[in-house]
């Protein structure tokens, strides 16, 4: 073999070791450095060496032990060079040669303890909520800020410019690199949970906006659900990769061919993954099984209930409406009651769903929520108060903020005028 | 590490409070201060007087402007403050959150600046980074 051969081999060998490693070594060396920054550049100058040497001198045996300890070495010594112009540098650099962190931390475990800490540390409650996710995004998945800003609108300084806080406060205000311990586990489990589920939504149902999906967010959301779930397999960490799971199983019929927006009950059900939907119902069971049951199970019980239906005519929409009383019960909120409302029409007809939404309504907690009154509208119709139907889909088009959405209660109020009920032809 | 964990709370709302219950709320307060110095995490507490007794100094161009505070209408008001000495964040976010005034009010908690960082690199960096 020729030696441009071999040199070409080792440069794919960095490449696919950064892609597979790189937020692993990440990890590590914010906790060997103790600070995010000088992490992100020690693991910049690891690589940096690797695709120097790994050509002339042969790929190492353990390619993530070289490059944490490269990185390292990187960073102690840059310091030590930095430390001519400010001494205080000279003496974190002491510290960080004289204490090389427990030798057991690079092994398996001790990698992966090191990824939990950076998902509790990037989704601090310290931290506001878009930065968590921001931080999240950056250091455990490795996107880009320009990549970031892109999928939630947002002006790349902007986003650039709450990733510094983020870490200057966890710098500043001493945020500790830890795993939180028992008693706080749950609370913190759950804002750690609530990230995942904000970008997955993103991803699942961009707020704003041309294209229905931001497939992206989604695919990042899974990735990190399935990461907590290795990392700690918690019931609620296994009901919200389900629920992601079976949601996102869907996304092929969630959209026509022109890019319309296509309601569950009209959805072509081959085009669903079932590969995903196996997965998500094995999780759904493994966290029942558990008989801790939160809202994110629950949510995926519903879930998988749609996705066990083999045509909509199908749907248990009596186990549905059982599950949102669980569900209502654990997590009260009238989006839930919304929910069940319409599941409760689907189950006992038009009439027994109208009376609930328009309770709803009544109380003005959804009033400026479009699909309250989209959900009003489709059960008007149904009942054949045309008028009211009428009122209420306008009512929800002053308010979605999508054009597929919008362009779907368009379509309906035309159907109305024309007395048709399907939509099925675009 | 010091942090200063400020404490806010609803004035008009503490001082309609029936006696038993002011009474419980100072016992509390006695008791955690105790708690506090035994844990080692007490430096210094006080409770202030209400935000009227309050006055606010300004110099301005070398001349004196003194005048009756509060300058800010919110419902909170600071009410006392906390000087603990906490390994973390983590740590002093557990002490904050059993002040008897976290149930009703709210903790504000602030590390306190090193003098390093006073010097430093550190804090150049952070008052330049307005928007």
């Amino acid at each position: 073999m020729t030696e441009a051969v071999t040199a070409q081999r080792a440069r794919d060998v960095v490449d696919t070791v950064y892609r597979s490693e790189s937020r692993r070594v990440l990890a590590t060396l914010i906790r060997l450095l103790g600070d995010f920054d000088l992490a992100e550049e020690a693991l910049h100058d690891a690589f940096t060496a690797a695709v120097e040497r790994w050509p002339r001198d042969g790929v190492p045996g353990n390619p993530r032990a070289w490059l944490i300890s490269a990185g390292r070495f990187k960073a102690i010594d840059g310091l030590r060079r930095r430390a001519r112009f400010d001494a205080s540098l000279g003496a974190i650099a002491e510290r960080l040669d004289a204490d090389p962190g427990e030798p057991a931390g690079l092994d398996e475990e001790g990698v992966a303890d090191d990824r939990l800490r950076l998902i509790f540390t990037c989704c601090h409650p310290a931290l506001a909520p878009e930065a968590q996710i921001a931080l999240t995004l950056r250091t455990i998945c490795g996107l880009t800020t320009e990549e970031i800003a892109r999928a939630f609108l947002a002006r790349p300084a902007a986003l650039a410019q709450r990733i510094v806080r983020a870490k200057a406060k966890i710098r500043d205000a001493r945020i500790p690199y830890e795993v939180p311990g028992l008693a706080d586990l749950p609370d913190r489990l759950d804002v750690v949970l609530h990230v995942i589920y904000l970008v997955f939504n993103e991803g699942y149902s961009a707020s704003s906006g041309e294209s229905v999906t931001r497939h992206d967010l989604s695919t990042e959301a899974i990735r990190l659900g399935r990461l907590l779930v290795e990392l700690l397999p918690e019931p609620e960490a296994l009901g919200l990769l389900a629920l992601m799971l079976l949601h996102e199983a869907r996304r092929a019929g969630r959209t026509s061919p022109s890019g319309e927006l296509v309601v569950l009950e009209d959805q072509d059900r081959s085009l669903w993954n079932r590969e995903q939907i196996a997965e998500g119902l094995g999780l759904v069971q493994r966290a029942f099984s558990s008989r801790r049951i939160g809202p994110y199970t629950v949510q995926a019980a519903i879930a998988a209930a749609h996705a066990g239906a083999p045509r909509a005519a199908a749907t248990d929409w009596a186990q549905i409406v059982g599950l949102y009383d669980v569900l209502a019960r654990a997590e009260p909120s009238p989006v839930v009651e919304l929910n069940r409302a319409v599941a409760v029409a689907m189950r006992d007809g038009p009439e027994a769903g109208l009376a609930l939404v328009d309770d709803i309504l009544g109380r003005g907690e959804l009033e400026e929520y479009y699909l309250a009154h989209s959900a009003r509208a489709d059960l008007c119709r149904r009942l054949g108060r045309t008028a009211e139907a009428r009122a209420s889909y306008e009512r929800a088009l002053g308010l979605a903020r999508q054009e597929p959405e919008r362009r779907y209660l368009e379509r309906r109020m035309v159907q109305l005028t024309e007395g048709r009920s399907d939509l099925k032809s675009d | 590490m010091k942090y200063l964990c400020l404490i806010y709370s609803d004035e008009e709302l503490l001082g309609a409070l029936p006696r038993p219950e002011w009474d419980a709320l100072v016992g509390e307060y006695l008791d955690y201060d105790e708690e506090l110095r035994r844990s080692g995490h007490y430096i210094t507490a006080e409770a202030l007087q209400t935000v009227q007794t309050a006055t606010v100094v300004r110099v301005r161009n070398g001349k004196l402007a003194t005048a009756d505070g509060p300058y800010a209408e919110t419902r909170e008001q600071l009410a006392g403050f906390f000087l603990i000495e906490a390994r973390d964040l983590n740590e002093a976010i557990q002490v904050a959150s059993r002040i008897p005034s976290a149930r009703l009010g709210g903790v504000e908690v602030r590390p306190i600046m090193e003098l390093e960082q006073l010097r430093g690199p550190h804090w150049s960096r952070t008052i330049t980074q307005g928007d």
